[in-house]
C-alpha cells in the first residue's frame, strides 16, 4: 500500500466516480432505447415509420393514438383488465393474510403438514401448470360451473397461483410483530379474531400494500391465463388484446407501437407512484420465498 | 399462549377454557379453509389430474380411454425437439449465471452506498421488470426488425459499416436475441436483490478491512462477495427457476422458431397442449417440467446449506 506519488484526494474520488457514472449511463441508455423507440413510433404515421424510423417525429402525429382511444374494444379490454386486477388483488391479499396469520400465531395439529402443502405451489409455477389447470377448468365446466370464457376463471386461477409466495412473505411480516403484543391483547380480553382484525392488520398495512402492488402488476401483465381461459373477444384483457392486435396489424408497425405504448403507460405510471411498495415486496418475496 | 386464558380469567369474566379452545379451532378452520379450497382445487388437484392423463393417448375429445402407460414419457425423452428445448433452457441458464449475475453484482456495488443519484438509477434499472412480457416482446420485435430502415439495431449496425442481421429468423442467432431481451427485462430484478443484500452488510466491516490495508478489489473479493453469498444463492435460484418456465417472451417473439431454434420447454408444452391438442402428451411434458422444478429446488436447498454466519445476510 505504499504510494510513491500521492494521488490528489479529489482525483482518487473523481476518477472512479467518472467511470461509475459512465457505466451507469450506458446501462440507462440501453434500458431506455426500446421504450423511447416505441414511444416515438406511437406518434408516427406508417410512412414516417419508414422515412424516419428512429427519431422523434416532427410534428407528432396523434392519429393512431386517437384511433385506438376512440375504439370501444380498447376501453373494454382496459375495463376487463381492471376488473381482473382488482378482484385478484383483493382476494389474494385477503386470503393470504388469513392464512399467514394462522401460520405465524396459532398452534394446531397438522400445521406443518398444511404449511408444506402450500410450499408445493412455489415449485409449480403457472407457466408449467397451465395445461393441467386447463383440464380442471374444463372438468368444472362439465359440472355446470362456468370457468372457461369467464373472468371468474381468470381471477380464481391467478389467485390460486399467487397464494403460496405471498403467504410466505406475509408470514414473515406477521412473525415480526412482537409476541408481547399478542399476550397483552389476550389479557385485555381480545379474541383471536379481534387480535387479527384490530391489531395485526393495521400493524402490517405497509406489508399488505407491498404485496398488493406486486399482485396488481402480475395480474395486470398476465397473458397466459387469459390466453387459455378466454376465447370470447368481449372478455379479452389488455395483454391478450395486445397480442391479438399485433397478429392482426403485424405489418403496420406505427399502429402497433401506439397500441403497446397505450397499454404500457399505465404500468409505468403506476410503477413511479408505487415504486417503494413494489421494491419492498419484491425483495421480501425473494428473500423469504 | 396456553397460559393466557387462565390469566385472562382472573381479570375479566371469560368463557371457559373449553369454549375458548373451540373458538380457537373455529378461527383456524375459517381462516384456512377458503385459501385451502382454492389452492387444492387449482394447484394441487391439477397435478394429480395431469399425472393421470399423461398415461393416455388422448386428443381431448370425449373421455380418455386409450391408456398407453409410460409411452408418452418415453416419446418425449427421445424426441429431438424436446431435447433441443432442454438444451436451449440450459444455454439460457448458463448465460444468465455467467453474464447476467456477475454484471448485476458489479453494477449494484457501484450504485450502492454513497453514490449521488443512486435512487434514480435503481428506479430506471428496475423499470423493465414491471413492463409486461407481451409489451417487452413487441418493443424488441420493433428493434430487431430485419430491414435496416425499420429496425433500430440493424440501423446502428449498418451505420457502423456492418451488414444487417435477421435477429429473430436466423437459427444460429435467435436464442441469443431472446437472451438479450431476457437480460433487459430481468437484469434490474437481480440488481435489486444485490442492492438489498449490500445494504445489509455493515459498512464497518469494509472500513475495518480498508484500515488493515485491503485495496478495493481485495475488499470486494474477500469481504463483500462472501457476505453476499446468501443473496447470490437466492438470485441463482430465481434465475434458474425463471429460465425453466420461460414462455411468453419466446412465444410472442418467435413461437419457438425458426425450426425449433428457440424452443424452450414451456413453448414445447404449449404447442402440444393448446395448438395440437395432444392432451395426454402435453400432460406428460407438464409433469416432467414439474419434476425438474421440484428436484432442482430440493437439491439446491440441500447443496447450498451454508454455515450460519453467512445465511443471515
Amino acid at each position: 500500500m505504499q504510494r510513491i506519488i500521492p494521488t490528489p484526494r479529489w482525483m482518487r474520488k473523481a476518477v472512479p466516480r467518472f467511470f461509475q457514472y459512465l457505466l451507469l449511463t450506458i446501462t440507462t441508455i440501453l434500458i431506455f432505447v426500446p421504450i423511447v423507440i416505441l414511444l416515438f413510433g406511437s406518434v408516427k404515421t406508417t410512412g414516417q415509420m419508414y422515412s424516419t424510423p428512429y427519431t422523434f417525429p416532427n410534428p407528432p402525429d396523434w392519429s393512431n393514438i386517437k384511433f385506438i382511444l376512440s375504439s370501444p374494444s380498447f376501453w373494454r379490454m382496459m375495463k376487463n383488465s381492471l376488473i381482473v386486477m382488482a378482484a385478484t388483488t383483493t382476494l389474494t391479499v385477503f386470503l393470504c393474510s388469513l392464512v399467514a396469520f394462522v401460520f405465524s400465531r396459532l398452534e394446531f395439529r397438522g400445521k406443518n403438514w398444511i404449511f408444506n402443502l402450500f410450499t408445493v405451489g412455489l415449485m409449480f409455477p403457472i407457466n408449467v401448470a397451465i395445461l393441467p389447470v386447463y383440464f380442471v377448468l374444463r372438468q368444472m365446466e362439465q359440472y355446470g360451473i362456468n370457468m372457461i370464457d369467464s373472468l371468474m376463471g381468470v381471477i380464481l386461477v391467478q389467485t390460486a397461483f399467487q397464494l403460496s409466495g405471498n403467504i410466505m412473505i406475509l408470514r414473515g411480516f406477521f412473525t415480526a410483530v412482537p409476541k408481547e403484543l399478542q399476550d397483552a391483547a389476550y389479557i385485555d380480553g381480545c379474541t383471536n379474531f379481534d387480535f387479527f382484525w384490530r391489531i395485526m392488520l393495521p400493524l402490517v398495512k405497509p406489508s399488505l400494500a407491498a404485496i398488493a402492488a406486486l399482485i396488481m402488476i402480475a395480474s395486470w401483465n398476465d397473458l397466459l391465463v387469459p390466453l387459455v381461459v378466454l376465447n370470447n373477444d368481449k372478455l379479452w384483457t389488455l395483454p391478450l388484446g395486445t397480442m391479438q392486435f399485433q397478429g392482426q396489424y403485424s405489418s403496420d408497425l406505427a399502429i402497433i407501437s401506439a397500441f403497446v405504448a397505450l397499454s404500457a403507460i399505465p404500468t409505468i405510471i403506476f410503477y413511479f407512484f408505487a415504486e417503494k411498495q413494489i421494491v419492498a415486496g419484491m425483495t421480501a418475496g425473494a428473500i423469504k420465498g | 399462549m396456553q397460559s393466557n386464558p387462565a390469566q385472562a380469567k382472573s381479570l375479566y369474566p371469560k368463557p371457559s377454557g373449553q369454549s375458548r379452545k373451540l373458538k380457537d379451532r373455529l378461527v383456524i378452520i375459517l381462516f384456512l379453509l377458503p385459501a385451502l379450497v382454492i389452492f387444492l382445487l387449482f394447484v394441487i388437484y391439477p397435478i394429480f389430474r395431469s399425472v393421470y392423463y399423461s398415461t393416455f393417448d388422448w386428443k381431448g375429445l370425449g373421455a380418455a380411454t386409450h391408456n398407453i402407460g409410460l409411452e408418452n414419457y418415453r416419446k418425449i425423452l427421445v424426441d429431438a425437439v424436446f431435447q433441443k428445448s432442454v438444451v436451449n433452457v440450459i444455454i439460457i441458464i448458463v448465460l444468465s449465471l455467467v453474464l447476467q449475475l456477475p454484471a448485476a453484482i458489479i453494477l449494484s456495488t457501484m450504485v450502492s452506498r454513497d453514490l449521488p443519484g443512486r435512487a434514480m438509477f435503481r428506479t430506471i434499472f428496475f423499470l423493465p421488470y414491471v413492463i409486461s412480457e407481451v409489451n417487452a416482446a413487441i418493443m424488441w420485435m420493433l428493434l430487431y426488425s430485419p430491414e435496416p430502415e425499420r429496425g433500430f439495431i440493424n440501423g446502428v449496425l449498418v451505420a457502423l459499416g456492418g451488414s444487417p442481421v435477421n435477429w429473430l429468423a436466423d437459427m444460429k442467432i435467435v436464442l441469443f436475441a431472446v437472451f438479450i431481451v431476457l437480460t433487459w427485462k430481468y437484469f434490474g430484478f437481480h440488481m435489486l436483490l444485490y442492492l438489498t443484500g449490500l445494504q445489509n452488510i455493515p459498512s464497518e466491516i469494509e472500513e475495518a478491512a480498508r484500515m488493515d490495508g485491503a485495496n478495493s478489489f481485495q475488499n470486494f473479493w474477500y469481504i463483500t462477495l462472501p457476505l453476499l453469498s446468501g443473496t447470490i444463492r437466492t438470485s441463482v435460484q430465481m434465475s434458474v427457476l425463471g429460465s425453466i418456465q420461460q414462455f411468453i417472451l419466446v412465444w410472442v417473439m418467435t413461437k419457438g422458431g425458426p425450426v425449433n431454434a428457440s424452443e424452450v420447454m414451456a413453448t414445447y408444452m404449449y404447442r402440444f397442449g393448446f395448438v395440437r391438442f395432444q392432451f395426454g402428451y402435453g400432460s406428460a411434458v407438464a409433469i416432467i417440467m414439474f419434476l425438474i422444478c421440484v428436484i432442482f429446488s430440493l437439491l439446491y436447498r440441500q447443496l447450498t446449506n451454508k454455515p450460519d454466519y453467512l445465511t443471515g445476510l
